[in-house]
């Protein structure tokens, strides 16, 4: 796909501030502290990063999806954790908020989100409803002018640092499955919220995530989101646009490890030659370089059909998250092998990069749960 | 208020130079980049604007067309108005000619008490740092170069101006030319809503037509005829030899310290 001018400004833009504020010694710092930096993101909120498709009179930038998927893949070439945090605002926390808030829920939240000042996560997972959804066992019950919560939130990304949190509660018992499950907005300071530890993972390192408990907690009406017992459709849209956001963090680690592979594949010497000399090491790379190209024309083309309003969206979306997901595993596989030895040592970049890309088929709805989107939609 | 700030686009360093049968660069077939001192006049004026917001940036560039996505960049950065100096009668300038070019289409934009115009100290590809100054006099303005603070109250700037081996601080009238260093400041990036909203701003192009009534203008005064410099000859420098490799031994060294002596370089 031709990118248009703006298109073309908006990659500049992302491209100079992940190459320039990005640093080594940041990422070292992520790494080794695993805690969030309000540095770096007070300083995407000052350029717009957090707000990209948020409307402009709620603070954001007013752009769109490809707009906001240029970032993501930016960022994440650099970093993908750091992609994380001009990810979430952007994605599952306001998602929800801009589908279905009041006018005044999103003069009250979005606004602040957009702009960086507050911070919402999304909490759907709980410890025994993963990729089944529909299981959720926290509770809302209606008192008066209040809803009482309860239940463990699990894997919710950004919470140790949030302000807010969309919470998904199960309304009406008496109706099964995705049924009878509504969205409330909740304040992470009110009586009865609590954090789990944060957890120690695999990647992603520097982007704290924990559970959340909720024990008797009263949120006011004015904070459920949408209609009541029909909270799930929402959460499957916002997954649409969030897995869109994945796909686009899975192209820009790709492309990151590619690059590093392809760089070292020319000084590095093995029987008096560069190994790119080698077939072995140069199909690898023409695979990788393969790969990632028709990933990126899907996302792209996806984020365009998503904004058209195009009825095979939700399809494309899996797609494009489960097609860039396993791809970014393959691709950064080959880049540990070209790197050999080096590749195991923390000090590379392909190393972190390894390990990251593991969780972008996993997060958001597992490679298995978009096939069964994919399968779900093609065999209506 | 007005903040007028001069930009030249230039060819990206780090990548292939592109050299003409006649010598001269040939520009078409560079990557081009915003001259980085440029970048530092852009962002103090901005910095300026940010603390007076009634007061304008405006940034202006001789060039051709395709400089045009430079000033969108700059809009896209914080600009309020951008103005394209660009004809066919301006090609072939020498940094004699352009100044004379900038003076006359700054002259046409019009200088009032409290106006400051900026430049970089310097642009990559010349390097002459020639044009700012010569702008100043052009326009009798004062001028202070190679600005490393600038700090503005009541209708005068107190400059630090940067020498080698240390720095005057300088008490000056506005309007004023100012020529900017990078140690002046971080540079702005251009935010997320400035390139969406980049095209509601104004850009103007003032060709020969435009700025001919200027005293400054004249076919005689801008262009190859105005230009009292003529390229003679330019050429990619040879790429230096292999490095030497010393051995880890006292005779090694020792030969490589003698080697560092002898080029004056220890």
């Amino acid at each position: 796909m031709i990118l248009n001018e703006k298109q073309q400004m908006l990659r500049k833009l992302y491209r100079d501030f992940a190459e320039n504020e990005f640093t080594d010694e940041l990422l070292d710092r992520l790494e080794e502290t695993g805690e969030f930096d309000w540095d770096i993101f007070n300083e995407m909120a000052k350029y717009g990063f957090l707000g990209i498709k948020a409307p402009v009179e709620y603070g954001g930038q007013g752009g769109d999806s490809m707009d906001y998927v240029l970032m993501v893949e930016e960022f994440s070439r650099v970093s993908p954790v750091l992609s994380l945090y001009a990810n979430t605002s952007n994605s599952l926390g306001s998602g929800p908020l801009l589908f279905c808030g009041t006018e005044e829920q999103k003069q009250k939240y979005l606004t602040p989100v957009a702009k960086g000042e507050k911070i919402m996560v999304f909490c759907l997972t709980e410890p025994g409803a993963g990729s089944d959804a529909g299981g959720t066992l926290t509770t809302a019950v209606e008192d008066g002018d209040y809803f009482v919560l309860n239940g463990r939130k699990t894997f919710v990304s950004g919470a140790p640092v949030a302000d807010y949190a969309v919470v998904y509660a199960k309304t009406d018992p008496t109706q099964r499955g995705s049924r009878g499950i509504s969205m409330f907005i909740v304040d992470l300071k009110l009586p009865g919220v609590s954090l789990g530890k944060p957890e120690h993972k695999m990647g992603i390192i520097g982007y704290p995530t924990c559970d959340v408990i909720l024990e008797d907690v009263r949120v006011h009406k004015s904070d459920l989101l949408g209609p009541k017992d029909r909270g799930f459709a929402t959460a499957m849209k916002t997954l649409d646009g969030g897995r869109l956001g994945v796909a686009a963090q899975a192209l820009g680690m790709a492309q990151g490890a590619y690059e590093e592979a392809l760089r070292y594949s020319k000084e590095r010497k093995q029987f008096g030659r560069p190994i790119k000399d080698f077939q072995a090491i140069s199909f690898m790379l023409a695979d990788m370089a393969t790969e990632i190209e028709a990933a990126r024309e899907l996302i792209y083309s996806t984020a365009e059909k998503k904004d058209a309003g195009d009825p095979e969206a939700s399809k494309l979306c899996a797609m494009a998250k489960y097609f860039a997901s396993e791809m970014a595993n393959r691709v950064a596989y080959k880049a540990v092998q070209i790197f050999g030895g080096y590749g195991y040592i923390k000090e590379y970049k392909v190393e972190k990069f390894y390990r990251d890309a593991r969780i972008t088929s996993i997060y958001e709805g597992t490679s298995q749960v978009q096939q069964m989107v994919i399968a779900g939609n093609i065999l209506r | 208020m007005k903040y007028i700030v001069c930009v030249k686009q230039v060819p990206n360093t780090s990548g292939k130079v592109a050299v003409k049968e006649d010598g001269t660069m040939d520009r078409s077939k560079m990557a081009t980049i915003i001259n980085p001192d440029d970048l530092n006049a852009v962002e103090a004026a901005l910095a300026l604007r940010d603390e007076n917001p009634d007061a304008k940036v405006i940034v202006i560039s001789m060039g051709p067309p395709p400089a045009k996505g430079m000033l969108h960049e700059l809009l896209a950065m914080g600009a309020d108005e951008a103005v394209l100096v660009s004809g066919r009668e301006f090609g072939g300038s020498d940094t004699f000619a352009t100044s004379q070019i900038l003076a006359g289409a700054i002259a046409h934009i019009g200088l009032d008490k409290d106006d400051i115009v900026f430049c970089g100290r310097q642009a990559i590809d010349g390097d002459t740092a020639q044009v700012g100054p010569q702008i100043a006099e052009k326009l009798g303005l004062p001028q202070v170069s190679y600005a490393a603070d600038i700090q503005q109250k009541d209708g005068t700037l107190m400059v630090k101006r940067m020498l080698e081996d240390g720095y005057m601080t300088i008490e000056v009238e506005t309007p004023c030319l100012l020529t900017c260093i990078k140690e002046l400041n971080k540079p702005r990036y251009m935010t997320v809503r400035g390139v969406l909203e980049f095209d509601q701003k104004p850009l103007t192009v003032f060709d020969f037509e435009t700025l001919k009534d200027e005293p400054l203008i004249e076919l005689d005064t801008i262009g190859l005829k105005g230009s009292p410099t003529n390229v003679y000859k330019s050429f990619s420098p040879p790429a230096k030899g292999e490095g030497v490799r010393v051995e880890a031994t006292a005779d090694g060294i020792r030969g490589m310290v003698e080697d560092l002596c002898e080029k004056h370089i220890v």
